[in-house]
């Protein structure tokens, strides 16, 4: 079934202006339910502009967004119901923080969605422990965390509204390495436990390859690409035209193999390289002693 | 939202007010404002009015972000001219209770709103047409003879043009973690005033932690550059008046001596 369903979907900034600028051009895209789809594009692709519009902060130019079926401005009044439906997490989202405590701050979603005492403090303890945030840090200031434990606990905001479709714009930027791998295994877990959908817009390569089912890459406000990261990335040479490379990995697999080495096609992570390689020098009867 | 704010933007352009030297233009308005005050009757505001007019014309930034700017004050301008109808003296048109309008109150309240619009326009011109590096050279040249009262011009112009600077900085900003709050279902379009208040207090408090954040970043930015005040520094663009100034200069003086012959000459609409 589908969650998300885009028609035709297009924005211009500045409609009838001299700074008017197509910044989405008729997208139309379906999301499944529990699927979890990546979007990359480069700096002004339009890829933040499209996600906006999947919430409702942006009201499209023309065309529809369809959440379970309906259209979301069909009732204008109703849009907030949407927000709390389609959670959306922004870029470097801890500049976000404002209340006393982070267990306040955390709640504020919540709050917001009427909900009573009991179940906020549900949410945001289950919210905490999602992205692994020590109780005990709760009741202090968002403002004396450490950089990447306020953007966890910027990310727990959203998530404590429960929402059917979370959104991530861009949430490892900015982040050591650290920090990065622990963040994308606590999005990772969280897909899996609450089986929802998520759309992770990241310039990592190397992290939309690890996690995505399927990709979306947005040019110039156009979809020119949509398919299973696999498909996508084994057209390096198109994603390169349009100012984006495929993963490392990929390449170095895809460069081995041109130079007649027998591995597989469609490798996006350092594990399965690891493997593909590991299993050729034992074809060839090479003996390597090594561990990953 | 806060896009819409017009006044204080600069439109780039080529036209001659484009082309005027920004100290020129900022003590030109002055004159024009006063004059635009003093007006007395008719024939005066339309003389002012129609210099307004035709600046606003050969000014090269389209007539509707002159509008965009009057729509901010479109309030203050009829409070204040509705307020001006009951206040004239002589004998009442219309009498209602302790209520009453005059001919002289209904030319007051005419009067106060064409000034405002000129006003409001004349001076949008100034930042229309002058980018705010010019605006702060221009203010740091003209405030050059305060140095006797131990003011630093180049000090006031440092500020000025930081404070420019992080405008459309803050303004993005704002935007950005106003929809960060909306995606958190904070609800800043409805409710009455005590509510709104309350509903800014999530875009406020963090959108201080970033400007002081912006405020210390940039501090030691300029340390790093060894920044000392910049007294005496030399400038990239140096200011030059041309004949077009001049010519700026006689123009506006002629509408001085055509204002203040048709205030003496002519009769007066106000007081």
């Amino acid at each position: 079934m589908n969650i998300i369903e885009t028609v035709d979907l297009s924005h211009v900034y500045g409609a009838n202006t001299p700074f008017e600028r197509v910044a989405v051009d008729n997208i139309s895209l379906s999301v499944k339910d529990g699927e979890l789809l990546g979007i990359i594009g480069h700096t002004g692709s339009g890829k933040s502009t499209f996600i906006q519009m999947l919430n409702g902060l942006l009201k499209p130019t023309s065309g529809k967004i369809l959440l379970n079926g309906a259209d979301i401005w069909e009732k204008p009044k109703e849009i907030m119901k949407v927000r709390f439906k389609v959670g959306m997490v922004f870029q470097y989202p801890e500049y976000q923080l404002f209340e006393e405590t982070v267990f306040k701050d955390i709640a504020f979603g919540p709050k917001n969605m009427g909900l009573g005492e009991e179940e906020i403090k549900e949410r945001v303890l289950q919210a905490a422990d999602f992205v692994e945030l020590k109780y005990e840090l709760l009741e202090k200031s968002p403002f004396e965390l450490s950089g990447g434990e306020k953007r966890r606990a910027a990310i727990a905001g959203v998530l404590a509204m429960d929402p059917d479709v979370l959104i991530l714009d861009e949430p490892t930027a900015g982040l050591d390495p650290m920090g990065r791998e622990i963040l994308l295994t606590q999005i990772m877990s969280y897909h899996k436990k609450r089986k929802n959908t998520v759309i992770f817009v990241s310039h990592s390569m190397e992290d939309i390859a690890r996690i995505a089912d399927r990709v979306l890459v947005i040019n110039d406000g156009k979809a020119v690409m949509l398919d299973t990261a696999q498909n996508v990335f084994s057209r390096p040479d198109e994603l390169e035209k349009i100012g984006l490379r495929v993963p490392q990995i990929t390449k170095i697999i895809t460069g081995l193999k041109k130079r007649g080495y027998n591995l597989p096609d469609g490798v996006l992570t350092v594990e399965e390289g690891f493997d593909a390689i590991m299993r050729l020098f034992k074809s060839k009867g090479v003996g390597v002693c090594s561990e990953m | 939202m806060l896009r819409d704010v017009t006044i204080g933007q600069y439109f780039p352009g080529s036209s001659v007010l484009h082309r005027m030297d920004p100290r020129a233009k900022i003590v030109l308005l002055l004159p024009i404002i006063v004059f635009i005050f003093i007006t007395k009757n008719y024939f005066a505001v339309a003389l002012t009015t129609l210099f307004v007019f035709v600046l606003m014309l050969i000014s090269g930034v389209p007539v509707k972000m002159y509008f965009k700017s009057l729509k901010m004050i479109i309030f203050i301008v009829l409070f204040t001219s509705v307020i001006n109808l009951f206040y004239g003296r002589g004998e009442p048109l219309v009498q209602l209770g302790f209520i009453k309008i005059t001919e002289a109150g209904i030319n007051n309240s005419v009067f106060v709103a064409i000034r405002i619009i000129t006003l409001i326009i004349a001076s949008s011109m100034l930042t229309f047409t002058t980018s705010p590096t010019e605006l702060t050279d221009a203010l740091e040249r003209l405030f050059k003879p305060l140095k006797v009262f131990h003011i630093q011009p180049n000090e006031i112009a440092m500020m000025i043009t930081i404070a420019l600077r992080f405008v459309p900085t803050l303004v993005e900003e704002t935007d950005k973690i106003m929809n960060a709050q909306k995606a958190r279902g904070a609800d800043m379009e409805s409710g009455g005033l005590i509510q709104r208040v309350k509903a800014l207090v999530p875009v406020l408090i963090p959108l201080f932690v970033s400007a002081f954040r912006r405020a210390y970043d940039l501090a030691m930015a300029m340390e790093c550059r060894c920044y000392r005040g910049g007294e005496g520094r030399t400038k990239m663009k140096v200011l030059k008046m041309s004949s077009l100034d001049f010519f700026a200069i006689l123009i506006v003086f002629l509408l001085c001596i055509g204002v203040i012959s048709c205030n003496v000459f002519l009769p007066a609409a106000v007081r």
